[in-house]
């Protein structure tokens, strides 16, 4: 398919990318590590700051299966159909920092086993992957139209009072390219980079004529 | 002083365009991205060798090709709606019904092209579907000496970089020493968070709500266009390799580009006054911009 992002000698096409079926179980989050490129087919879900208030600080459990659910931080663009049901106009990924102090309600309670974002998460979202069995999967944030282009249907919203922030259950097909940063084996690639970069302010501070502290 | 020309353009037809105008505009921000983005990507994307840094750059252009190929907007992030209007003084308008036909036009679009509605009261959450709300598009006005025409340019502006937005009012003793630490710290602060590469927008002097206005004025200039004064465009460039030697790195996973440009604007201050703001625009630099002539010629650009 002309739309998937092999177009970028990025995607699934490419040797050495791991092919996924979603929902997945404990053993598969496992054995992901960070370095890995994966594309997803099958399910994922929509979630993000509304939805998430609702269930964890409104105590609303999702008429949902989440066991071993892929959560993708989004709200998106839709086109509401005659039928009611609503086709995708706009996927996206949105900064996952903001849902950090949620990861561990989201692998515990809620059984999911992968979260798919921009941005990263914090060292004890690394620390709740690891006791868990979880990964945390980057997206390119801001490249939405090729990820709409991999959302084959929007198969069930669920709270649409919360539009667009609702829980989405989208069907997906060479879902990605997405990069493993981090992993249930205690490695972050977010954390890697700043530590670098707090090694590197010396440098920087000093071509601003600077020094440290 | 030449005569003026009849404006044609008046009535209840110049609203309708100004607001058919705006339709048009957010769609194009949200679609098609400016040439010297594209450009400053480009120019990034070869300077880097690290696997993930080469890969974000990648797909960040394929997206700008996919949206270009499909109409799709690029980023899911509808945004803040921010308007820059000029206002030409031969350009006969009513400027309160000016600003209700931008905002009207947003709304359209929000539901002629089914765009997200980005924008909630700050309190209850509620959201009206329309990507308006009270004070929401946000309106800069000037006023253009001589011209006979409208100048609108709008950006919408994204989350994830707006976020990652802050003040401080530095004193006179902390001097430019304290304004270069500051913007380095909170662009480190940011990391990851508002889509690097960004266009680090920065606002120096004012009172605090003109700080913050400069540092969003900042990032209405083409990417990498210098300041027009040299101080100010040495100042750009030094801050920017400094950014760019934390090797945070494109979408914060490591690399050498983590700004694609810092943009400064600057006021007087008070004397006991050393203010410093910064707004960060993402990766996608979204900006489109529309003359409206008092004949009816309309003209697009960025």
């Amino acid at each position: 398919m002309a739309t998937s992002a092999d177009d970028a000698g990025t995607g699934a096409g490419n040797v050495g990318v791991i092919r996924l079926r979603a929902p997945f179980d404990e053993a598969t989050a496992r054995s992901l590590h960070v370095g890995d490129q994966v594309v997803i087919d099958g399910i994922i879900w929509g979630i993000r700051d509304a939805t998430l208030i609702r269930i964890f600080d409104r105590d609303r459990e999702p008429p949902a299966n989440l066991t071993g659910a892929v959560l993708l931080h989004v709200a998106p663009s839709v086109r509401k159909r005659d039928d009611g049901g609503y086709d995708p106009v706009s996927v996206g990924t949105t900064t996952s920092t903001r849902m950090d102090r949620f990861t561990r309600g989201c692998l515990e309670e809620l059984g999911a086993r992968a979260i798919v974002g921009k941005g990263g998460l914090s060292q004890e979202s690394l620390e709740h992957l690891r006791q868990i069995g979880g990964v945390y999967l980057t997206v390119v944030g801001g490249a939405a139209s090729p990820e709409t282009l991999q959302v084959e249907a929007i198969e069930e919203v669920i709270w649409e009072d919360l539009m667009p922030e609702c829980l989405w259950k989208f069907r997906v097909r060479d879902f990605g390219p997405l990069f493993v940063t981090m992993d249930s084996h205690g490695s972050s690639t977010y954390q890697d980079v700043r530590d670098q970069a707090a090694r590197n302010l010396d440098a920087a501070y000093a071509r601003l004529g600077l020094t440290q502290g | 002083m030449s005569a003026t020309p009849t404006q044609t353009l008046i009535g209840p037809d110049l609203y309708r365009t100004v607001e058919e105008v705006s339709a048009e505009l957010y769609k194009r921000s949200l679609t098609d991205l400016p040439p010297d983005v594209r450009r400053s990507l480009d120019r990034a994307l070869a300077a880097e060798e690290g696997r993930h840094a080469t890969m974000m750059l990648k797909i960040m252009r394929h997206a700008v090709e996919t949206s270009d190929r499909t109409g799709l907007i690029v980023c899911q992030d509808t945004g803040i709606p921010v308007y820059f209007v000029g206002i030409g003084t031969e350009f006969q308008i009513n400027g309160a019904k000016l600003l209700d036909a931008l905002g009207d036009g947003i709304a359209l679009a929000t539901k002629r092209y089914n765009l997200r509605s980005s924008v909630v009261h700050p309190i209850t959450r509620e959201n009206h579907q329309t990507s308006t709300g009270r004070e929401i598009p946000v309106m800069h006005l000037e006023f253009l000496d001589g011209a006979d025409y409208l100048d609108l340019q709008l950006l919408p502006k994204g989350s994830g970089s707006e976020n990652m937005s802050f003040l401080k009012m530095l004193t006179p003793a902390d001097g430019l020493a304290g304004v270069k630490r500051f913007i380095l710290d909170c662009v480190v602060q940011a990391g990851a968070n508002p889509c690097p590469p960004t266009i680090v927008g920065v606002g120096l002097g004012g009172t605090a709500d003109k700080c913050a206005e400069l540092a969003k004025r900042a990032i209405r200039r083409p990417v990498g266009e210098p300041h027009p004064e040299p101080d100010i465009a040495a100042l750009e460039q030094e801050l920017l390799e400094a950014i760019n030697l934390t090797g945070i790195g494109p979408q914060g996973l490591g690399g050498r580009t983590t700004a694609l440009a810092v943009h400064i604007e600057y006021a007087w201050t008070h004397i006991t006054m050393n203010p410093v703001a910064i707004n960060i625009q993402c990766w996608r630099g979204e900006r489109a911009r529309a003359r409206v002539f008092a004949d009816g010629r309309i003209e697009y650009g960025y």
